[in-house]
């Protein structure tokens, strides 16, 4: 029974240590050095509205928007409140058949090159806020017919919202959906 | 913090982007190194008890907890002290987490009013984390209070990683000392991990993942309205919050129109930097490493996975370091690259290869489902192979979602029994009793003493390397026919076919080397998982750790035999060689027919689809 005492009051000083002092030191430094950041990358609208986060993704359909990655995640695509993915097999049969219908929804709006695979393969999140440039390039000729825009102009707005390699090495080159789809309503 | 419009020279083709995939593979390998050589030799001085530049800021406090503990420094443990103390100290902090989350809504820091858990997912979840597993039956954002997250989760990664680097230290010490009865103290083993190397790491990493935008606050969820609001069939609830069905037998939908929606928030980065480091791997959220507030750029991925390799690398060093001849560290640390970059280049190049059906379909690229565009597949390939080659378990990709031959990858580095770097000080050790079953198979082999670092090996040492090594594996396959003929074990699959078959393998091979990560498809959420799963988390963890320990003991009591003609080199290559041979045949040996019948089934059939 030597070894309870040191047992229980280890338990107590590593819980003060690990899970009081050293978050809240953590959260003191963030909040001063990085107070953006800490606090969600959240982007506030003209008017003093939250509209999103800079990071999460949020779900666009019909003509006018740049449309993002599939979303699996619960309740309605894109809800934060339940990130994840399909955690659909490559072989399931009903993965494949709604892959197949997200194909035909892009194909319906008169893409006939072949599509980039983030366009129509969900992401592990649930809230990817990218989609690649191939994707975004491929996606031009319908938004700017919807937005009565040259596709020169519309492939101006991506051009702005592309981020490249991180330190010119690290990921993929991307687009911010949210981002963009902002910037062309309020040029 | 990023770089806009450099996209004209982006143009790029899966081909092109190879060269990058290679870069970047090597800069982290490259890295790793660097890092793990300077604080290999610093852990060595830890554990020996020398100063170190950290000494004049943490040895007050190392002694002020001696002091309140009561803990004599000097007071030297043999061996079944030292893992009664270690079993005591898991035991306490089981049943406090455990009351925890029972006791969620009572305690502070709750903005959203969660409810306490269920017993069975209580009781999972606490062994899950004690035994530095971090299975999660549960979404963190829905599950979870901030409170629940940083008291309970928080600090169980850290003391649950400096529990499995303490009893590795203990069976350095028993190859070290000579003809002792002890093996060092565990309450100052424990404490000098979390003190001089996990904290201090901990908050650095921490801090630059905010600046990647990991958020860390403790304000409620926010409130964000949708730039484009969105319908959706919501099921229909009674009062009693049960989904209405119709005379079908069908749910009940009505469509209603979401026009903001809630943003979690909460104290993450410092979760994620000790989730990392300490090999554990339990979410913040249910995406965990894939939600862009605990990962949000490739530069924060790349640190992740470097916290995720560094202490495992570096133990190799302060292995060699301690046993007096750090080329010994050297032979290990090169098997697990070995391991580890074969392991990269099948996953990476099953995922660039995508699948035939998705061809057929006309999807240009690679397999992307489950997967997070900011990373591509590289970045997402290698953190899929360091998760799994340690017992992190955190994930960037849904594993359920990867090719066949990619979801192998994972699935056998879990079922080699975590050694290719592995999981904070469980890895080597269970590298090491690889080591000594190679030692004794090429000495019965070619007539020479089985010797190992100056001991000899013999039955005892034996005995406990097979169990360090085979106690998982008997689990896994035990469980997983168990689960096959059990139908409400099977109902949990989510996909049907071999693959449905590979998600319950892969459910208790993570869990019985405290792995963690999932091919998440499958309800885990049953008593049936939650139960076995609890099982197989604790006889994974405890039984190869005892046995660790007496190996332990066993070693430091014997004498010190000089290195003469008849003995093996176990710090040159054919060493490392022979080492690598014996642990792929006893890892192909173990678990064949059980892969056969899953993956490699799935890919066979597969390919016969075209």
């Amino acid at each position: 029974m030597k070894e309870l005492k040191p047992a229980i009051l280890m338990c107590l000083l590593f819980t003060l240590l690990c899970g009081g002092f050293y978050p809240a030191v953590v959260t003191g430094l963030a909040q001063t050095i990085f107070p953006r950041q800490a606090n969600g990358s959240l982007i506030i609208d003209a008017n003093g509205r939250t509209v999103g986060s800079a990071l999460i993704g949020q779900p666009f359909s019909g003509p006018r928007y740049f449309w993002p990655r599939p979303s699996a995640t619960a309740g309605f695509a894109y809800n934060p409140m339940a990130s994840g993915g399909s955690n659909s097999g490559p072989a399931n049969p009903a993965f494949l058949a709604t892959v197949a219908e997200r194909i035909g929804a892009l194909r319906a709006t008169g893409v006939t090159t072949p599509i980039p695979a983030d366009l129509v393969l969900a992401s592990a999140s649930g809230l990817d806020p990218h989609i690649s440039l191939d994707a975004a390039r491929l996606q031009i000729p319908r938004i700017a017919l919807a937005r009565n825009l040259s596709e020169e102009a519309v492939a101006g707005f991506v051009a702005n919202h592309t981020e490249g390699r991180q330190l010119g090495l690290l990921g993929e080159p991307r687009v911010n959906v949210l981002l963009l789809n902002r910037a062309l309503d309020n040029p | 913090m990023r770089t806009i419009s450099e996209h004209s020279q982006e143009e790029k083709r899966p081909a092109m982007t190879l060269p990058y995939d290679l870069l970047q593979f090597l800069g982290l390998l490259g890295a790793l190194l660097l890092l793990a050589h300077p604080l290999g030799t610093f852990m060595a001085r830890v554990y020996n008890g020398e100063r170190t530049f950290l000494s004049p800021i943490l040895a007050p406090c190392e002694s002020l907890f001696y002091r309140i503990c009561g803990v004599d420094r000097n007071d030297e443990m043999g061996w079944q002290r030292y893992a009664y103390a270690m079993l005591l100290f898991n035991l306490v902090l089981f049943l406090t987490l455990f009351g925890m989350l029972l006791a969620q809504p009572a305690l502070p820091f709750n903005p959203q009013g969660l409810p306490g858990l269920s017993w069975p997912l209580a009781l999972n979840t606490a062994i899950s984390f004690v035994t530095n597993t971090n299975w999660q039956n549960y979404s963190g954002e829905s599950t979870l209070s901030y409170f629940t997250q940083m008291a309970g989760l928080t600090v169980h990664n850290f003391v649950s990683a400096a529990s499995g680097m303490a009893i590795v230290i203990a069976l350095i010490r028993g190859f070290v000392r000579r003809t002792s009865a002890f093996i060092g103290n565990f309450w100052v083993d424990l404490t000098r991990s979390v003190l001089y190397i996990l904290l201090p790491l901990s908050l650095v990493g921490a801090v630059f993942l905010t600046s990647q935008g990991v958020i860390q606050n403790f304000c409620g969820y926010k409130t964000a309205a949708l730039t484009q609001p969105i319908s959706y069939d919501k099921p229909k609830l009674d009062a009693l919050g049960t989904p209405m069905l119709d005379r079908a037998g069908k749910p009940l939908t009505e469509n209603v129109t979401a026009k903001e929606v809630s943003i979690p928030m909460g104290p993450v980065a410092s979760q994620e930097a000790i989730k990392e480091l300490g090999t554990n791997g339990g979410g913040f959220f249910n995406a965990n490493s894939a939600h862009p507030f605990e990962n949000p750029t490739p530069l924060s991925n790349f640190m992740e996975v470097l916290f995720i390799l560094l202490i495992p690398a570096a133990l190799t060093r302060t292995f060699g370091v301690m046993v007096g001849n750090p080329r010994q560290g050297r032979a290990l640390l090169g098997v697990m690259l070995f391991l580890f970059i074969v392991a990269f280049g099948v996953l990476h190049a099953s995922e660039l290869a995508s699948t035939p059906m998705l061809h057929k379909l006309g999807v240009a690229g690679g397999n992307l489902e489950g997967k997070e565009l900011r990373f591509g597949l590289a970045d997402t390939d290698i953190f899929t192979v360091a998760t799994t080659a340690t017992s992190c378990g955190a994930v960037t990709a849904m594993h359920d979602s990867l090719t066949p031959l990619g979801g192998l990858v994972p699935l056998s580095l879990i079922l080699l029994g975590e050694i290719v770097f592995g999981g904070v000080g469980c890895g080597l050790y269970t590298m090491l009793a690889f080591a000594i079953i190679a030692v004794f198979v090429s000495g019965l082999m070619i007539g020479r003493t089985p010797e190992y670092l100056g001991k000899k090996i013999e039955v005892r040492e034996m005995w406990m390397s097979i169990v360090i090594i085979l106690v998982a594996g008997i689990v896994v396959l035990i469980l997983s026919g168990l689960a096959m003929i059990t139908p409400s074990a099977t109902a949990s699959m989510a996909n049907p076919g071999a693959h449905g078959l590979t998600e319950v393998l892969y459910a208790f091979a993570s869990m019985a080397n405290n792995n963690g990560s999932a091919f998440a498809g499958l309800t885990g959420n049953t008593n049936f998982y939650n139960l076995l799963g609890g099982l197989a988390m604790l006889i994974g963890r405890y039984v190869p750790a005892v046995a660790v320990l007496a190996m332990a003991g066993g070693q430091a009591g014997k004498k010190y035999v000089p290195p003469s003609l008849g003995t093996l080199p176990t710090d040159k290559f054919p060493f490392a060689f022979w080492l690598t041979l014996v642990i792929l045949i006893v890892g192909a040996l173990t678990f064949f027919p059980a892969l056969a019948l899953g993956p490699i089934v799935e890919h066979l059939s597969m390919m016969g689809v075209n």
